[in-house]
């Protein structure tokens, strides 16, 4: 078979329709989030994407001599959590082990993280597919360990160790607290193995974005995938050798690793080949994998318990509080929205691609209703994002406060119009809902004798149209009406002051 | 230095005081804290030199009489200064000091200096001990006689050819000659309390967990254990409460009240032992113990009975596995905890001409760096932490430390202390034991068990072997956080002793030292 090529685009020999005509993959997926701590695992520093290099450091995560660790609670909590939501037990004592190897961006030459006991452990997440049906993945065990620092080769081709004139080190990644996250084999998925991979992830993501306690970034590194794949001819029980693919940074990315990977595997197998053990490089550009470093020894990483930190022993009460406050599966709660608020499929579409479910769905709990937050959130306020070039979460206006203005709307302090204005006042930084009603003048007029005298005024003006009023042409109060509306700046209520006038002409 | 102090060696009637008695007339402002550290740094210029002494890495003579200044103002001004503000202090030179270098004794740190101060050492600084600097030892405190230093051995005061022990030899020589009257130490195997005994001083292993690690360079931190090193009980127990209690930087540290262990010093020193169970532990004596290390301590135990104690035998037959597992743990972490020293960060770098691998350089500089000693450790502990041999070798040596923490369990629960000899011999001549590492491992038999336990233990002197007219000392061992008994023990014997024929004197004559100057 010869496989279509583009250049500089590699594509496996062997789709995976192919794939499976004769062998069934199986997948592992460990992934590595960051959670978002104010401060880093074992140490107070700041733990902080994107600044300058080595300023949020400290001997303990420089790992200087003398230093010793302090573990930091909420990291515990959010494994904890992570466990509960991924429906794992949670040891009711685990510890902390030394992984011992030499890298330079690991200032201890060996990273403390957990071995034989993981905190949480024998879990499942049920996996939404396209079709709507789900998977159900199995959860080997997820465990706590630091991150290590990060090397940046200078000079060479590849910007990888090997080549490069020189290398920079930053550890303000050092001691980052990560949680790994580990998939049993996951077996049986066939063709679908690739959407497996993807939604596995993508569901797991949107489980720690509603649990709080990672970015959850792939762009960024806050969450990172390796997928581990091996082929076994179909019907086979013993696991082929398997590769493990690394720096795979998006959703996208897992499903074409493990395509490609299925792919790559087939064709060494066909031919005649073995494929080695070995960590492999996915490249985002060409969607292809290439060997990395490779594990023909077995690396003996020598783990120990860690002396220097005491058993984690969290409490059976602490547990089920924290199980008692864990959110709905965002995928239920989807589910659970659509119904309440009555959306069809296409608006709930809308509202998630918008990234405005959680805002209508705060704004929902901050009392305002459901038709009215969406509306805001999809139509005007998405016009002011777009207009400003930021996200619409990233606008400066709360939940809580559009419910005030939606609020002030259904009481009548504000019309339509006047809301768009307190909402501008809002985003300008000009202070509270309340506040910007106030600053800019801009409540409704509802003094009936201002709103009386108003009317009397533009009548006595306009004679003419009085008149024709008075005769029956009420079309003619459009006039009066656009005049009061002026003399109040459009603080009146339109419709009642076409009554005042219609009343007052009779 | 004045002339008077040189024509005597540096002997100021002040180097011989006790620090409790330094900071009463430092405080009643009998003598100033200048005058006593002058003392001190003259002692230290007169014994400390080539062919001396050797106790020091490095001396902040400036620093120290800054800081003793500091004092003397706060005297004057009639403010509350702590109990041993303006006394004088040796640092081991393994704990992090600021103001000065933290080497190891390793070629592989020379030069290093610290961005941070260790628990111990500020809590000195707090309390307004002077540190005059910092003491040789075994290179990373692995060694018995600190002839593993890579800065030179530092020599007995007690007889100038032969080792002062180790690790720790710096500060308990140090504090022995007179060149400062406390001293900190560190004990993993018997780093306090066998350098104590052969140098006839005080030695304090706390209990585990009770004086924070932080800032001391980790050689094995399950059994690692900063503790005091004096010339008198009480001196040890003042300087133990300075460094001691809870640091939140530590997480092995216990968080509780430390126990009241000058309130001990100063009962057992009044009073009598009566009621007080005292259990010698029968497998530390026998072939390979000293005849006069051995009638020495016998005649120790005969003064403890004579004091009211009951004394009877206990056996503990798990300890003839502390040797061995001792062997494998603190290698085994050892191994780990040296990694770090990697030419990429601090310390030494060898071979970084741009033309070899990270992996080359990282390789060279430790293969220069370290020391036969530390090399040997680092391949036995990762050897025992291998994928063959964790089970065999590192996962049995726990087994065997549960086994001995069950010994100490059971004997205290007869015993109110255990006693043995420190260490089965006196100081031995330098280069003896260099090419026999298993001979020289043999000197900490008596102090590895408590390390593995993690419980109190001190090194109190008790005379001079008969048969070479060296210092011996008494290991009292008490259970965890119960170190207040030991205490309490050790200054009841101290006081008894003072009063006998052959108390000898408590600072040696450095005769050899002094007649070639």
């Amino acid at each position: 078979m010869t496989a279509v090529s583009t250049p500089g685009v590699e594509s496996a020999p062997y789709t995976v329709e192919e794939v499976c005509e004769q062998f069934d993959p199986v997948m592992g997926l460990e992934v590595h989030v960051e959670l978002n701590t104010e401060t880093k695992m074992f140490c107070g520093c700041a733990n902080a994407f994107g600044a300058e290099p080595n300023t949020h450091v400290c001997p303990v995560c420089l790992g200087l001599p003398g230093s010793l660790p302090r573990l930091n609670g909420t990291a515990v909590e959010s494994a904890i959590k992570i466990g509960l939501a991924l429906n794992c037990q949670v040891r009711e004592r685990s510890g902390f082990a030394r992984k011992n190897y030499f890298y330079p961006d690991m200032p201890k030459n060996f990273q403390i993280s957990q071995y034989e006991d993981p905190i949480v452990f024998d879990g499942y997440l049920d996996v939404p597919l396209d079709d709507g049906t789900t998977w159900r993945v199995e959860i080997e065990r997820a465990h706590m360990e630091e991150d290590t620092g990060k090397s940046l080769h200078v000079g060479g081709a590849t910007g990888r160790i090997h080549g490069a004139d020189y290398s920079l080190l930053d550890y303000n990644r050092s001691g980052v607290p990560l949680i790994e996250i580990v998939t049993k084999p996951i077996i049986g998925a066939g063709v679908r193995a690739p959407e497996v991979a993807r939604a596995y992830v993508t569901a797991l993501r949107d489980v720690l974005r509603g649990l709080g306690v990672s970015d959850v970034r792939m762009d960024q590194g806050s969450m990172r995938c390796d997928a581990n794949v091996s082929l076994m001819p179909k019907g086979a029980t013993e696991f082929g050798t398997r590769t493990e693919t690394k720096n795979v940074n998006s959703l996208r990315s897992v499903e074409r690793a493990v395509r490609y990977e299925m792919g790559r595997h087939a064709g060494v197998l066909l031919s005649g080949g073995t494929i080695r053990q070995e960590t492999r490089h996915f490249d985002e550009q060409s969607g292809t994998t290439s060997p990395g470093r490779p594990k023909e020894t077995f690396a003996d990483y020598r783990f120990f318990p860690e002396p220097d930190l005491p058993p984690l022993e969290p409490s059976r009460d602490w547990v089920e509080t924290l199980r008692a406050a864990l959110p709905e599966r965002p995928w239920e709660r989807r589910a659970r929205i659509q119904t309440d608020w009555g959306l069809s499929d296409e608006e709930l579409r809308d509202l998630v691609n918008a990234d405005a479910l959680d805002l209508v769905a705060d704004t929902v709990d901050a009392g305002a209703p459901p038709e009215a937050a969406r509306s805001w959130w999809v139509s005007y306020l998405s016009q002011q994002a777009n207009a400003a070039g930021v996200a619409l979460t990233g606008l400066a206006i709360t939940p809580a406060q559009l419910a005030r203005v939606i609020a002030l709307v259904e009481e009548g302090t504000l019309t339509n119009k006047l809301a768009r204005q307190v909402v501008d006042g809002v985003l300008a930084g000009e202070g509270e809902p309340d506040d910007v009603v106030t600053g800019r003048g801009l409540a409704v007029v509802s003094d009936e004798s201002a709103l009386a005298a108003a009317v009397d005024e533009a009548l006595a003006a306009q004679p003419a149209v009085a008149e024709k009023i008075r005769a029956g042409k009420t079309k003619a109060a459009g006039a009066i009406v656009g005049a009061v509306m002026k003399a109040t700046r459009g603080q009146a209520d339109a419709a009642r002051v076409q009554e005042l006038v219609l009343e007052r002409c009779q | 230095m004045s002339e008077a102090s040189a024509a005597t060696g540096g002997q100021s009637e002040l180097i011989s005081l006790d620090a409790g008695e330094l900071a009463r007339r430092i405080h009643a402002r009998e003598v100033s804290s200048v005058e006593v550290t002058r003392a001190h740094l003259e002692r230290i210029e007169a014994v400390d030199g080539p062919g001396g002494v050797h106790a020091f890495l490095h001396v902040d003579a400036e620093g120290a009489l800054a800081a003793a200044e500091a004092v003397d103002r706060a005297v004057a001004e009639g403010g509350p200064v702590s109990p041993l503000a303006g006394v004088p202090v040796a640092v081991k030179d393994n704990m992090t000091t600021t103001d000065m270098p933290t080497t190891c004794a390793s070629a592989i740190l020379d030069g290093w200096r610290p961005p941070y101060d260790a628990t111990v050492v500020a809590r000195l600084r707090a309390a307004g001990l002077i540190p005059l600097g910092k003491t040789n030892l075994d290179e990373f405190a692995m060694g018995s006689s600190t002839e593993n230093s890579a800065f030179g051995t530092t020599r007995n005061p007690w007889d100038l050819a032969r080792i002062p022990g180790g690790s720790g030899g710096g500060s308990s020589a140090a504090v022995a000659a007179g060149e400062a009257p406390l001293a900190l130490g560190s004990d993993t195997g018997g780093s306090i309390r066998q350098p104590g005994a052969v140098t006839g001083t005080v030695g304090v292993k706390p209990t585990y967990g009770t004086v924070s690690r932080y800032g001391l360079v980790a050689f094995s931190s399950s059994l690692d254990q900063i503790g005091p090193c004096a010339r008198s009980v009480l001196d040890a127990a003042l300087l133990h409460e300075v460094i001691g209690g809870h640091d939140p930087r530590d997480q092995t540290s216990v968080d509780g009240p430390l126990p009241p262990v000058v309130e001990a010093a100063l009962a057992g020193a009044r009073g009598d032992l009566a009621g007080v169970r005292v259990g010698i532990v029968t497998q530390f004596s026998g072939e390979g113990y000293q005849p006069g290390v051995l009638a020495a301590f016998t005649d120790a135990v005969r003064v403890l009975g004579e004091l009211g104690a009951d004394v009877v035998e206990v056996s503990c037959p798990s300890f003839s596995y502390a040797l061995p597992a001792y062997y494998l743990i603190a290698p085994s972490e050892a191994s780990s905890n040296l990694a770090r020293f990697d030419a990429m960060r601090y310390g030494l770098r060898v071979g970084d001409d741009g033309s070899q691998s990270t992996d080359e350089v990282m390789s060279q500089t430790r293969e220069k760096g370290f020391g036969a000693e530390v090399k040997r450790r680092i391949m036995i502990g990762t050897h025992a932490l291998s994928a063959g041999s964790y089970d065999a070798l590192y996962g049995k040596a726990l087994k065997a430390r549960t086994l001995i923490v069950r010994d100490f369990t059971a004997a205290f629960e007869t015993c109110d202390v255990l006693v043995s000899p420190t260490t089965p011999t006196t100081a031995f001549p330098i280069g003896e034991r260099t090419d026999d590492p298993l001979a020289m491992y043999l000197a900490d038999l008596c102090t590895i068990p408590s390390n593995l336990a993690g419980n109190a233990a001190l090194s109190v002197p008790c005379g001079l072997a008969a048969d070479d007219q060296l210092p011996v000392g008494m290991q009292i061992m008490a259970p965890a956080l119960a170190d207040d008994r030991a205490y309490r023990v050790a200054a009841a014997y101290e006081t008894a002793r003072a009063s006998a024929s052959d108390a000898g004197p408590r600072i040696p004559e450095l005769r050899a030292l002094e007649g070639s100057r």
